[in-house]
């Protein structure tokens, strides 16, 4: 409990040093929301004119007046406006979070659900055929990048069947859930099959060193059957391995993800951000980025927090 | 993709009319519309990007309008007439026009407007072109007089924008305009989602007219090739495409029909004569002499376009072949460098946005290698848009790979560079007594006849003194499917020939 407590008190200092950090990042990036509005119109102000519009962006605030502003703001939780939306950005988070969401489960969904029994598949027959046949399957997986697996299923759904998914409009799974998971499913797909690459092959290999281990042949010749064995003994201690690195795509996930989001028109939270960044638009870029690795760090934790459940060889706490 | 059995594709098809059966509800005729960027915001006086003004002219008015010949058209001013000495504009208003909120637009509303646009802290973006105004005046609800200080010709094409739109004096008064739309045009805007989607429907008491259909659904597709994809998958009616390689493989496609318009807008490469070694007048008409500008245009925008001197508006435009250098001369490009005593050539550093537009890149490499083979080595350096625009701004380049915009009028479009006291003369970097008698002149002759002759002497000396190296206009692209007929482009890009659009059921 005390160790839970410890990793809840490092939030707010992470959190702080991300907010600081961006903070100034994005302010060092030449350009400001004045000419990324006006481009090189930018030019056509007089003076006045330009002055006027400082004062309207907030910019002529020195940076310290400007973030302590804006951490004042945050800790009544109030992230400021976007100066492109015109919104609160804490309501542009919530209406665009969801999205992402859906698309980060759906494509975990994707991808554990290929992933662990190929690799389980693998591991029993480890170097059959069959084993090479997934192996090299995933390899294909793996190094091939999301937004080819998305442009190629967009050009065959397209040009061969003369279909696709509504890009654009987005329909809500409250509203409509078929025609949202119709939507959803292939950017999801595309997501997906790197990472059910890796899950696989992390899964075969994490198998592997436990069919080998004592306790488990040991199970074995108690007269268990193979499949118990493998389900009830050997697969959640294969598991530890796999979470680690689901946590981190999760985490990575939340983040949005920009170039599939791209792709298939859905605005998730990583076009939000991207668009943000080119439009200059300062709080909402801390706003979302504050967000993202707050997400960041709480999947992480909740991770840290399941191996134990799974592997009660692990024990949080004062002594090592 | 022969080899996809038939049934598979009524398979495919009958589950997409099922889940789109599930995804829309039965509607009305609407037009669906995809483009790849979103307007970044809706105060028609301050937004200057391509992208918003493409939305806000289906929204908004401005007094006169273009048409697709360039010719002025009546828009919310039915008739317009300058006084005898030039110094009054009157405009009549169309006594039917009325805002989306159902009330009429009064003179009222004209001149809430022009101050604001007037108003230094508002930040409107054409202020410069309206700063001849002096006062105006509101005899009655449908009458407006624009007092000027001096006779301006080019005023009333610079009118013709959107960036001049009327809106109502309540909604300046209110300081809504950034959040809501309230024009007087053909389409209100019910719904938004900034970058993902927009509502319009067609508004009913519009005094230009009657749209054939109910409204437009508009989706943003970031990526230019789903917009290919949306038009094949019939998800969209209609497209407004920036890539012209994107644009080339539209009539490759059964169904769909691809409408090109050349544009006003010009690729340069702008030279800053205030670097060395560019302040030679020689060594500045060698780099003409060593392009071909048709090569560049056939390499890097698969000859879409057309190569052009200065002048790109069809009422100016003409043969460039005259132009100082326009056909390549790599002998005369090597004497001129010695002449200007870099026999052995120099190297520069030219920059360019990043993916504005999309060919940017393409040219400048292509400048790179023509200009190597008389000696001349360009750096390239490829900048995010903003980065460029403030070192733009700042004339903080040797070189720079440019497309910048045109208007329909020549003082319009180059005062700001070509004039001694022009807004952007730091970027431009070069100005000499003729180029400033000669803008001069052209702002305050109103024959027809006679600007034409001061802008030709005006196009043949810039192109001589080659301060910039101008190169070719590119197309503006929209792509249809067959459902649509009747769209007309214009070399403005503007959509507003979707008004005279009809949809197939």
């Amino acid at each position: 409990m005390n160790y839970l407590l410890r990793r809840l008190a490092v939030f707010p200092l992470v959190m702080l040093g991300v907010s600081i950090f961006v903070f100034v990042a994005i302010r060092l990036v030449p350009g400001d929301a004045i000419t990324a509005m006006l481009g090189t119109e930018a030019g056509m102000l007089t003076p006045a004119q330009r002055e006027a519009l400082t004062v309207y962006f907030g910019l002529d605030q020195n940076w310290f007046v400007q973030y302590f502003r804006w951490l004042g703001g945050l800790l009544q939780g109030d992230l400021g406006i976007s100066i492109t939306y015109g919104q609160p950005v804490l309501d542009l988070i919530l209406e665009r979070f969801p999205l992402t969401l859906q698309l980060a489960l759906m494509s975990m969904v994707i991808a554990l659900a290929i992933g662990l029994p190929a690799g389980v598949y693998a591991a029993t027959r480890a170097n059959r055929p069959s084993d090479l046949i997934v192996r090299i399957f995933a390899m294909m997986g793996q190094s091939m990048p999301n937004f080819v697996v998305a442009l190629l299923s967009i050009y065959i759904l397209s040009v061969g069947f003369g279909v696709l998914p509504t890009m654009g409009r987005q329909v809500t799974f409250s509203e409509n859930p078929l025609g949202n998971l119709a939507q959803m499913i292939l950017p999801a797909f595309a997501l997906g099959t790197a990472f059910a690459a890796a899950v696989t092959r992390i899964t075969r290999a994490a198998m592997l060193d436990i069919l080998s281990e004592d306790y488990v042949r040991t199970a074995r010749s108690q007269g268990f059957s193979q499949g118990y064995v493998i389900w009830r003994h050997a697969l959640p201690n294969a598991l530890i391995p796999v979470l680690t690195l689901s946590g981190v795509e999760f985490g990575y996930l939340l983040g949005g993800a920009v170039i599939v989001e791209q792709i298939f028109a859905l605005p998730g939270l990583g076009r939000v951000v991207l668009d943000a960044i080119l439009e200059r638009d300062y709080a909402l870029v801390q706003g979302v980025i504050l967000f993202i690795a707050f997400n960041f760090m709480l999947v992480n934790l909740l991770v840290d927090l399941a191996y134990a459940a799974l592997d009660p060889r692990i024990r949080y706490g004062g002594k090592s | 993709m022969k080899s996809i059995t038939h049934t598979a594709k009524t398979t495919a098809r009958a589950l997409a009319l099922v889940s789109t059966a599930l995804a829309a509800p039965l509607s009305a005729q609407t037009l669906d519309l995809a483009w790849s960027q979103d307007a970044t915001g809706l105060d028609p006086h301050t937004q200057p990007g391509f992208a918003t003004i493409r939305l806000l002219e289906l929204l908004y008015e401005p007094l006169v309008r273009l048409d697709e010949g360039l010719e002025l058209q009546p828009a919310l001013a039915e008739s317009w007439s300058f006084s005898d000495d030039g110094l009054q504009l009157t405009f009549q208003l169309d006594a039917d026009a009325m805002f989306h909120d159902g009330t009429p637009v009064t003179s009222a509303d004209v001149r809430a407007s022009f101050d604001r646009i007037l108003n230094e802290e508002t930040g409107a973006i054409a202020r410069a072109n309206y700063t001849s105004i002096v006062n105006i005046e509101t005899p009655d609800d449908h009458t407006v007089i624009f007092e000027l200080d001096a006779p301006n010709a080019p005023l009333l094409n610079g009118l013709a924008s959107v960036n001049a739109a009327v809106v109502p004096a309540s909604a300046i008064e209110a300081g809504t305009l950034d959040t809501e739309v309230i024009g007087s045009g053909p389409f209100t805007l019910d719904a938004r989602t900034p970058n993902a989607s927009a509502t319009l429907g067609a508004f009913e008491d519009w005094a230009g007219g009657d749209v054939a259909y109910d409204g437009i659904n508009i989706s943003v597709l970031p990526d230019e090739t789903a917009l290919l994809a949306a038009l094949r998958a019939g998800q969209a009616d209609f497209a407004l495409i920036n890539d012209p390689l994107v644009a080339t493989l539209v009539p490759d496609s059964p169904g769909l029909q691809l409408n090109a318009a050349p544009t006003l807008s010009y690729y340069v490469l702008q030279l800053n004569a205030s670097r060395e070694p560019m302040g030679e007048l020689a060594l500045r008409q060698a780099i003409g002499c060593a392009i071909d500008r048709q090569d560049v245009l056939d390499a890097a925008l698969l000859g879409e376009g057309e190569v052009t001197g200065p002048l790109t508006s069809p009422a100016y435009r003409s043969d460039p072949s005259g132009l100082f250098c326009y056909e390549q001369d790599q002998d005369r490009a090597r004497e001129l460098l010695a002449e200007a005593g870099h026999p052995d050539g120099f190297t520069a550093t030219v920059i360019a946005a990043n993916g504005e537009p999309p060919t940017a890149s393409a040219v400048a490499q292509v400048l790179q290698s023509q200009l190597s083979e008389v000696g001349i080595t360009l750096e390239i350096e490829m900048l995010e848009l903003s980065v460029y625009i403030d070192r733009w701004l700042a004339a903080d380049f040797d070189m720079a790979v440019a497309l910048n915009g045109g208007r329909v009028d020549p003082y319009t479009m180059y005062n700001r560079y070509w004039t001694r006291d022009g807004n952007l003369q730091g970027v431009a970097n070069y100005i000499d007594d003729t180029l400033d008698s000669l803008m001069n002149e052209g702002r305050a002759e109103t024959d027809e006849a006679a600007r034409a002759e001061i802008f030709a002497n005006f196009e043949s000396h810039l192109a001589e003194m080659s301060p910039w190296i101008w190169l070719f206009t590119g197309n503006t692209y929209t792509a249809q499917t067959e459902a649509v007929s009747g769209f007309t482009s214009s070399p403005t890009g503007t959509l507003f020939g979707l008004t005279n659009v009809t949809l197939a059921e």
